[in-house]
């Protein structure tokens, strides 16, 4: 076991776990954070991609102790307050989800693209920065519609400000 | 996954010693392979060593044709470095075709090299760039350091510190990934130079990456891919798997060959 700190979503937390505990689970199971999701645990669907230092990481296949020290965004930190970030917002605008399950790594892939892209992104970026994150409703064309309009909405909000 | 005693080093050094305390102790990088084969327990090592966070393991430098690149630099770093770019498009490309966009902000050179996957790309461009391999005991050739499936030249306690090489005048790097896994079911790294062609495979061979005599004589008389025409690579060496047969990864080498020319003649 090991005492293992970081900050999540803004607020230091802090948790005793055994040194193999994923950083998934750390989330999940320590701090109650479950919108953070785990789909196939082999490292390939990408349902549990959060923001590490700034990146997108799959957290099954971190262990929380390679993380400690280190900020992490889960989709429940997105979101300021009340209202929606653009990507969620475009996701339900767009119906980019259907049984919502692979929707949480989803988001957090995209979000991590479009700051990646900031010259603006088009649908076969797109498609091909999804490679690591897979729906099993195969409702890919509304994500990739989502992806696209939250990437223009944030430009534009950007270009605003 | 099985028990394991978690251990951050800040210095290659630390590292070393924290590994000769431990009982079945294992270096970790990114940890892109060797987490995910932990939690199959396919690996069970007593201890982790993490390497990440060693300063003078990261970063890429360009000086003319001479690249340096740290160990601990991920594939996204790689991908995005504009000095590589200047010098060594290929790499940046290989690097940017890694696993998934989340795999390569954690994934680093240095532990994919010492993982020595047979499907995995930087063998292939280092062995074809002959690239050295700098470790914290000594310069290993990577013709003498990549020696089969998942082994390496590298000791129990030695650790990956750097890659460097001397850009070539032209390079490519084609692979054809398994539609499921991504992984090169065959990758092919060319570099032209002064001294030669060298054409290094990755993905294909039954005892890891190789490089082709075939490809390379061809290309030896013009480096184009029209001068791959009609060649046939031997299938004797090469992997038989559920995902491909000997003789289709023998005919993806000329292929993927050809891409990699044309790529690098740009």
């Amino acid at each position: 076991m090991s005492e293992v700190s970081m900050v999540v979503n803004g607020r230091e937390v802090s948790g005793a776990v055994e040194d193999r505990t994923l950083l998934v689970h750390f989330l999940r199971e320590t701090l109650g954070l479950t919108g953070t999701h785990v789909g196939c645990d082999t490292s390939q669907c990408g349902a549990c991609v959060v923001h590490l230092d700034g990146k997108a990481v799959k957290s099954c296949s971190v262990l929380a102790a390679q993380a400690a020290g280190s900020e992490v965004v889960t989709i429940e930190g997105l979101a300021p307050g009340a209202d929606l970030h653009p990507v969620q917002a475009a996701f339900k605008e767009n119906h980019g989800l259907q049984c919502g399950f692979c929707t949480p790594g989803m988001i957090m892939a995209a979000v991590d693209m479009i700051n990646r892209h900031p010259g603006g992104l088009d649908e076969k970026t797109v498609r091909a920065e999804l490679e690591g994150n897979i729906c099993r409703c195969t409702g890919y064309h509304n994500i990739v519609k989502a992806i696209l309009a939250a990437s223009e909405a944030m430009a534009k909000s950007k270009k605003a400000a | 996954m099985y028990q394991t005693n978690y251990h951050r080093a800040s210095s290659v050094d630390e590292a070393a010693g924290l590994l000769k305390k431990a009982d079945d102790g294992k270096f970790v990088s990114g940890g892109m392979t060797l987490i995910p084969a932990m939690k199959q327990r396919l690996a069970a090592p007593s201890d982790l060593i993490d390497l990440r966070h060693i300063k003078d393991l990261k970063g890429v430098k360009v000086s003319g044709k001479s690249v340096t690149i740290g160990a601990a630099t991920t594939h996204a770093e790689v991908a995005s470095n504009a000095d590589l770019a200047k010098v060594c498009p290929a790499m940046c490309h290989l690097a940017a075709h890694i696993g998934d966009p989340h795999v390569r902000h954690m994934g680093t050179i240095g532990g994919s090299v010492a993982n020595n996957d047979p499907a995995a790309d930087y063998p292939a461009a280092l062995l074809a760039l002959d690239a050295t391999v700098v470790t914290n005991q000594r310069e290993i050739a990577a013709a003498d350091f990549f020696t089969g499936l998942f082994e390496t030249a590298l000791n129990e306690d030695e650790i990956v510190t750097a890659i460097s090489f001397n850009a070539p005048d032209k390079c490519g790097y084609a692979k054809f990934p398994n539609p499921a896994s991504r992984y090169a079911m065959t990758g092919v790294f060319v570099a032209s130079s002064g001294g030669g062609v060298k054409a290094a495979v990755t993905g294909a061979g039954d005892d890891g990456v190789f490089r082709s005599s075939e490809v390379e004589s061809a290309l030896s008389k013009s480096f184009d891919a029209a001068a791959l025409d009609g060649v046939s690579v031997s299938a004797g060496s090469l992997m038989s798997d559920i995902h491909a047969s000997a003789d289709y990864r023998a005919n993806l080498v000329v292929v993927m060959a050809k891409r990699a020319v044309a790529a690098a003649n740009g």
